[in-house]
């Protein structure tokens, strides 16, 4: 597909196919749905979990397509229970080390079992770079419904509990002496972020939800340490990059990952090193 | 099983792999570095991509990238210890450059698929040549010796760093130098025995080994045994059973020896006052 360099007339081409709407309206509710999740990600420290979690993905897609159930169910078993795992590792002195164990196993062995269905699953293997590094172009209108509903059922979760989350997440000790159920809102947060993942895969592939989960909370953490306005500015850094990494893909040869991760790692860039000019003059 | 030339080889790799894997992973978990592994592991499925998108065997350069990437990451942070959003950033770029290479390589090379990737991610530890696992060997025994000769100062850093600076221990040019030895095995291993692999036999054995002692030399020791028994146990079992890959034999090995330590901890933590 060639661009014309105008604008209006590139975006209106693209928009009268069906499945590049479709596109769009599943990446804006992805893009919004990671940032909002993935700033809790950044402020928690919790970027290998988030990782990890994004992975656990694959293996429950291809055991799905394995055993010839609905991919949607394989990938919210696998990063549901993936998320109950890491949050079962007991809290103490020594927590960061076994957690940091905890999550490296459990994604070698999510990954592992992905290998082994694929290889059962004889003639998978095409898909499986889908499965990996998603494809855009065959979203349906009902996954899109699908995405929706789940998007706002995790916005009101996290709306609910954002203040004790800010709190516990910020300073978790303090928390406690306050009464707030730290463990039980950590709990809580990592099925939250292992939904959301789960949803937002099917649209990305597992191995780029990471990109929109890290990439957008953490530029808009470097521009404001409050919380709402952040949560803001990556929702619109998110959905921004998503949008016009949609458009750059369809224009040309490179795929959709490339582009995002590309896109949104240049504004990371852009923020850290205009941070250091405006601290050095 | 052991008079065929292919598990042959693919016991002497994986062998010398586990030995470094198992001995380097301590040091990742006890400084909570095992992220960092990942991302390199990574940084090298790129970099393997790139050189079969590019039609080059580049394992110098292969080296080179993953080393320079662990270097850099050492520096950005403080004492050597890389912040976790600066790792998750750069760690998504990489991956979208993997993709990047994965879809030059399908469209350009003739004979290309999709199975390239898969390759790399999990690697083929029964197709090595005997020139292959020797190199293998050579390149990760380099690493375990370096680890061995390094071990003290690397260890009192590593449990603790400040005091460990007041002492004049370099901590900083340890933290990197260890990271870059991490660099060197991702690299390495990577091309042998998989991404997946190689974060598996990182994290799984040396998790277990800290949950069963905290004696640093016994721990270490544990750890290599562990990764080495997973290895050997699930190459023999997926040579038994050709239709579960090798990969998922070891990994899933490790993984019942992490899921042991944990209850085996968690009992005589119920059973002691």
């Amino acid at each position: 597909m060639n661009g014309s360099w105008n604008l209006v007339t590139d975006v209106r081409q693209m928009w009268s196919l069906p499945f590049m709407v479709n596109a769009y309206r599943a990446g804006t509710v992805a893009a919004l749905l990671a940032a909002l999740v993935g700033y809790f990600m950044i402020l928690r420290k919790q970027t290998f979990a988030g990782h990890t979690l994004s992975v656990v993905g694959f293996p429950g897609a291809a055991g799905a397509t394995w055993l010839g159930i609905s991919a949607t169910f394989g990938y919210f078993a696998f990063c549901l229970s993936s998320a109950a795992v890491i949050a079962a590792v007991p809290a103490g002195g020594r927590r960061r080390t076994d957690q940091s164990a905890l999550i490296g196993t459990v994604q070698a062995f999510a990954l592992a079992c992905g290998f082994l269905f694929v290889a059962l699953y004889n003639g998978f293997l095409g898909g499986t770079t889908a499965l990996l590094f998603g494809s855009f172009l065959g979203i349906t209108s009902r996954q899109v419904l699908v995405l929706v509903v789940v998007a706002v059922l995790i916005v009101i979760a996290l709306a609910v509990i954002g203040r004790p989350l800010v709190f516990a997440s910020l300073d978790g000790d303090v928390a406690r002496a306050h009464r707030v159920p730290v463990r039980l809102l950590d709990v809580i947060y990592l099925l939250l972020l292992g939904a959301a993942v789960a949803e937002t895969a099917q649209i990305t592939g597992v191995l780029l939800v990471f990109t929109l989960l890290v990439l957008p909370p953490a530029t808009a953490q470097r521009l404001t340490a409050r919380p709402a306005r952040g949560i803001l500015l990556a929702a619109v850094l998110a959905v921004v990059s998503t949008w016009v990494a949609l458009g750059v893909a369809f224009y040309s040869p490179y795929p959709f990952g490339f582009w995002l991760s590309t896109i949104t790692f240049a504004e990371y860039v852009a923020v850290v090193a205009g941070a250091a000019v405006v601290r050095a003059c | 099983m052991l008079s065929q030339p292919f598990v042959q080889h693919a016991y002497i790799a994986g062998s010398a792999v586990a030995v470094a894997c198992g001995l380097l992973g301590y040091f990742l978990v006890l400084r909570a570095q095992v992220f960092t592994a990942d991302a390199l592991s990574h940084v090298a499925f790129t970099g393997a991509l790139a050189a079969l998108a590019f039609g080059v065997d580049v394992r110098l350069g292969l080296l080179t990238v993953t080393v320079a990437v662990a270097v850099l990451m050492g520096l950005l942070g403080p004492r050597g210890r890389a912040d976790d959003v600066v790792i998750g950033g750069v760690f998504a770029w990489v991956l979208g450059l993997g993709v990047l290479f994965l879809s030059l390589y399908t469209t350009h090379r003739s004979g290309g698929n999709g199975a390239a990737g898969i390759n790399v991610l999990f690697g083929s530890i029964f197709g090595l040549s005997a020139g292959r696992s020797w190199l293998t060997v050579a390149i990760t025994g380099g690493v375990t010796l370096v680890l061995l000769a390094g071990w003290r100062p690397l260890l009192f850093a590593t449990i603790d760093d400040g005091v460990a600076a007041a002492r004049g221990v370099p901590v900083r040019l340890v933290g990197v130098g260890f990271l870059a030895l991490t660099g060197v095995t991702a690299a390495e291993a990577t091309q042998v025995v998989g991404a997946l692999l190689l974060l598996g036999l990182l994290a799984a054995p040396a998790g277990a080994a800290v949950q069963l002692t905290t004696t640093p030399g016994r721990g270490a020791a544990v750890a290599t045994v562990l990764a080495l028994v997973s290895v050997w146990a699930g190459l023999a079992f997926s040579y038994a059973v050709p239709r579960v890959p090798p990969s998922f034999g070891i990994i899933a090995v490790a993984t019942v020896g992490y899921a042991a330590a944990l209850v085996w901890r968690r009992a005589i933590l119920v059973h002691s006052p």
